[in-house]
């Protein structure tokens, strides 16, 4: 049995328990579930179960076939998993697989689509939407158009419009719903003024939500074209046609006040024959467009590049710097005769104690270029552009990052100095070895077997240090000449972000084909690394 | 100097062997000598000087700006010029800066994403140290690989599948705490089951053994005996994660929108952007209050965080 719960994980299983041992050991395993461990997996999984069933209800609604058909399968595995008696392996494994699964597995393959969709600023939904959005923004009220009498109505937070023809004939709508009859509204002199099921807004109430009732427009029938009705007062209520034609038909958008037509050529927004777009446009599959993009255009190539030199520059050097101080630290402070080595220790891990995001934005405050307390104090009040010129804001973000991180060499470097053998230095000094040479060939071996793994951890680490870019010098100085919004200090996360989620235009689409671009360097390096670390513990 | 008072066949290295050995007291007996003392210890004082002043030096700065009534960057120049706590009071009160919100959400996201961190690691270590089942190997390698996948760098990804969430479930999606730490907990596996795993092993299986026939069963084995002797493992992963969770920018600047709903990460980096108009003061005031906690967790606990991480790399 013993040999069963092995701690190593490359020792294969020596034998498989009998057919009784399995028994007895479930029989065991039965016996000892206290009423209190039961109770609360059949809580859990109730309570589960009823979450489920909500989120499918409420899925029903929106009719999210894919979603509700993952929510069925996934909730019955874990029923399956947790009511069953064997795959207890799984039972201890499901909870974070799960979670590993939705915001790891699935977001990257995510991202790997949205990489070959147009998606971004402009291209938000679906083509409905847009069209719905286009003719919308154009509307503009019909000069002959009948009063209609209007009652502005609450359902939720949802704002409709009942209103009554001149015919007399009572119709009811929001922004979503075009305007459709009821027949049980309450009248008050000819005007419908409430409805069941809906709350009619007060004189004040108008007033307060003013704004979100003159940019209600409720689209008068199923065809867009046919118009919607707004109301500028909350009580009286116009035709508005909008300036644009839509011919689903042939898949144009026709603009009537001037006669360009503008056709839908598959890229994602209706196109007029001199190329000019009408925005917003919709989410299409592109292919490999934001790929080339990246790679071919030379105005976003050049800064793809520089970036990805920079990016491994400030990775290595950074590993290099710290690595290097802090094992000189280490080793300067590893004399058992030196008085007050903890004082000194205790000082100098403080700014690894220090939150990081902080000691990027502190260290942004004191080297700025007019007002910092580097050049205004230590410098005597010189204008040194530390953070603004191109190449000082790399040696400025090489300097801050040596700040952060050589605490934490330093910690690791003395543990590993500490836990090579006394012996090995006395035999190699009384063998008449120098003590640079006993470092050098002794020592420093040693040390890099066991601190390899580390170092590598911290070169991945520092290829995405988002946070000290970012807060430091925000990526710039600003690279002007560049369409994306990219500076000379940006490491590719940090341009990823800036192309994703600033400026004007939001670029998911090529934002998401630079992260496939990145992810498949950042694997090569760990794959070639892995096999170094190997190689490595092979000269052990 | 040293060259001078270097006595033939004393360097360095033989001192400390002579020290070290029992005989040593003999050596300490002879009278003090400066350049004795200078080659074997008192040139270490100096680069340690050096280096406390460099690691020390932003610190004081931004104390004694957080000290500082005045509100601007050049006014936090002269250092520790003035003292007052006008800067605390300013942060704390002012109505268009929610820090004491900042303060409670970094608290919960972080605290809770620890916990059900350790929590979740914890489950999925025990199930790879004690059991043997088919894919094993393949389920341990698979995380790694999966883990080297950064997360931020998928954020446009986690951005776009919130809000779709947000749409059906608003309590999960954009602009919640809870979405933020269910995307935070993604990466609940990975380096923090390693680090488990790797303790747990060396945790015998015969006290398992043991409890089995007395009649415990897995669950109460693992609640009972496994999580409480891995106590201090669980306890650095735990600091670990709640370190990271407050550094962390990306993923929270994305998912919280509302000012009163962000972290303080995204919300001190807000507020100074630009350092040159902000409130200088009050931004250091803040940065103390967020950081003096971390530091003292972090100082008290600092021998187990690195053995941990040392002991994780190793294996």
């Amino acid at each position: 049995m013993t040999n069963n719960v092995s701690a190593d994980v490359d020792e294969p299983t020596p034998e498989k328990p009998s057919k009784r041992q399995r028994q007895a050991g479930h029989i065991a395993d039965a016996a000892s579930v206290g009423i209190k461990v039961l109770l609360v997996k059949i809580i859990a999984l109730g309570v589960l179960d009823a979450l489920a069933l909500t989120a499918i209800f409420i899925l029903l609604a929106q009719r999210e076939w894919l979603v509700i058909g993952v929510v069925v399968v996934a909730t019955g595995l874990i029923n399956w998993i947790y009511l069953g008696k064997r795959k207890l392996p799984a039972k201890y494994l499901t909870p974070g697989v799960i979670f590993l699964l939705i915001f790891q597995v699935f977001v990257l393959g995510y991202t790997a689509y949205i990489g070959f969709t147009n998606y971004g600023t402009g291209h938000n939904g679906t083509k409905e939407q847009a069209v719905s959005a286009l003719m919308s923004s154009a509307l503009e009220r019909v000069e002959d158009s009948p009063t209609y009498a209007v009652t502005v109505l609450e359902q939720g937070d949802t704002l409709n419009l009942l209103v009554t023809e001149p015919n007399g004939e009572v119709m009811v709508g929001n922004a979503e719903t075009p305007l459709h009859p009821v027949d049980n509204a309450q009248m008050d002199g000819g005007k419908a003024v409430g409805l069941d099921g809906y709350t009619a807004l007060t004189f004040q109430e108008i007033l307060a939500q003013s704004d979100a009732i003159t940019a209600l427009s409720v689209p008068a029938s199923e065809d867009p074209n046919d118009g919607a009705l707004r109301t500028p007062d909350g009580t009286s209520g116009y035709l508005y046609v909008s300036n644009l034609e839509y011919d689903e038909a042939a898949g144009t958008m026709t603009d009537t006040a001037t006669g360009t037509v503008y056709t839908d050529n598959g890229s994602g927004a209706f196109t007029a024959d001199d190329g000019q777009q009408l925005l917003p446009g919709w989410q299409v599959v592109v292919g490999a467009d934001n790929f080339v993009r990246a790679l071919t255009d030379e105005s976003i190539r050049g800064p793809l590049v520089y970036v990805t030199i920079w990016t491994f520059v400030f990775a290595i050097v950074s590993v290099a710097t710290t690595f290097f101080l802090g094992l000189f630290l280490a080793i300067v402070f590893n004399d058992m005769r030196m008085r007050g080595r903890k004082f000194y220790r205790v000082l100098m891990i403080l700014p690894y104690a220090f939150p990081s995001f902080l000691s990027a934005l502190v260290w942004a405050g004191m080297m700025n270029e007019s007002f910092g307390f580097i050049n205004q104090v230590l410098l005597g009040g010189a204008a040194v552009p530390w953070l603004t010129d191109p190449t000082l804001a790399k040696v400025s973000i090489l300097i801050v990052n040596l700040w952060l991180g050589f605490p934490y060499m330093f910690l690791v470097c003395t543990g590993a100095l500490q836990s090579i053998p006394e012996e090995l230095q006395e035999a190699a000094t009384v063998d008449g070895a120098k003590p640079w040479a006993v470092f050098r060939l002794i020592k420093l071996p040693l040390l890099l077997v066991s601190l390899a793994p580390l170092l590598i951890a911290s070169f991945a680490f520092n290829f995405n240090n988002f946070n000290l870019i970012y807060m430091l010098t925000n990526g710039g100085p600003r690279d002007s000449s560049a369409p994306i919004p990219v500076g000379h200090t940006d490491i590719l996360i940090s341009m990823v972000y800036k192309v994703a989620f600033t400026g004007q235009t939001r670029d998911y689409g090529l934002a998401s084909a630079f992260t496939i671009l990145i992810f498949i360097v950042v694997a090569i390096i760990s794959i070639i690394s892995f096999r170094k670390t190997k190689a490595l513990e092979d000269l052990n | 100097m040293s060259a001078l008072t270097q006595t033939p066949g004393t360097d360095d290295m033989s001192t400390r062997a002579i020290t070290s050995t029992p005989g040593a007291r003999r050596v300490e007996k002879r009278p003090f000598n400066f350049g004795r003392w200078f080659k074997a210890t008192g040139w270490r004082h100096i680069v340690g000087v050096i280096m406390v002043v460099f690691s020390c030096f932003p610190l004081l700065f931004v104390l004694s700006s957080s000290l500082n009534p005045k509100g601007t960057l050049t006014g936090s120049n002269a250092l520790f010029s003035a003292i007052g706590l006008d800067s605390y009071a300013r942060i704390l009160n002012s109505p268009d800066i929610p820090y004491t919100d900042w303060f409670v959400n970094t608290l919960i996201v972080a605290g809770i994403t620890a916990l059900a961190t350790v929590f979740l690691g914890g489950l999925a270590a025990y199930s790879f140290s004690r059991m043997r089942f088919s894919g094993r190997r393949f389920g341990l390698v698979s995380i790694v690989i999966i883990q080297m996948f950064p997360q931020l760098l998928a954020v446009v990804a986690i951005f776009l599948l919130m809000s779709s969430i947000g749409d059906w479930f608003p309590a999960l999606g954009l602009n919640t705490h809870l979405g933020l730490i269910m995307v935070y907990l993604g990466g609940a596996l990975g380096v923090n089951t390693y680090l488990m795993y790797g303790f747990f092993n060396t945790i015998p299986a015969s006290i398992d053994e043991a409890a089995k026939i007395d009649g415990a069963g897995h669950a109460r084995i693992f609640f009972t005996m496994i999580l409480r002797l891995a106590a201090p493992i669980l306890a650095v992963v735990a600091l670990l994660s709640f370190i990271a969770t407050i550094n962390e920018f990306v993923v929270a600047s994305v998912i919280l929108i509302d000012p009163e709903k962000q972290t303080l990460a995204v919300g001190l980096t807000k507020l100074v952007s630009n350092p040159r108009y902000a409130d200088w003061s009050a931004f250091s005031a803040g940065a103390v209050m967020a950081a003096l906690p971390v530091m003292a967790v972090f100082l008290f606990l600092q021998k187990y965080i690195v053995g941990g991480l040392t002991a994780g790399s190793v294996k």
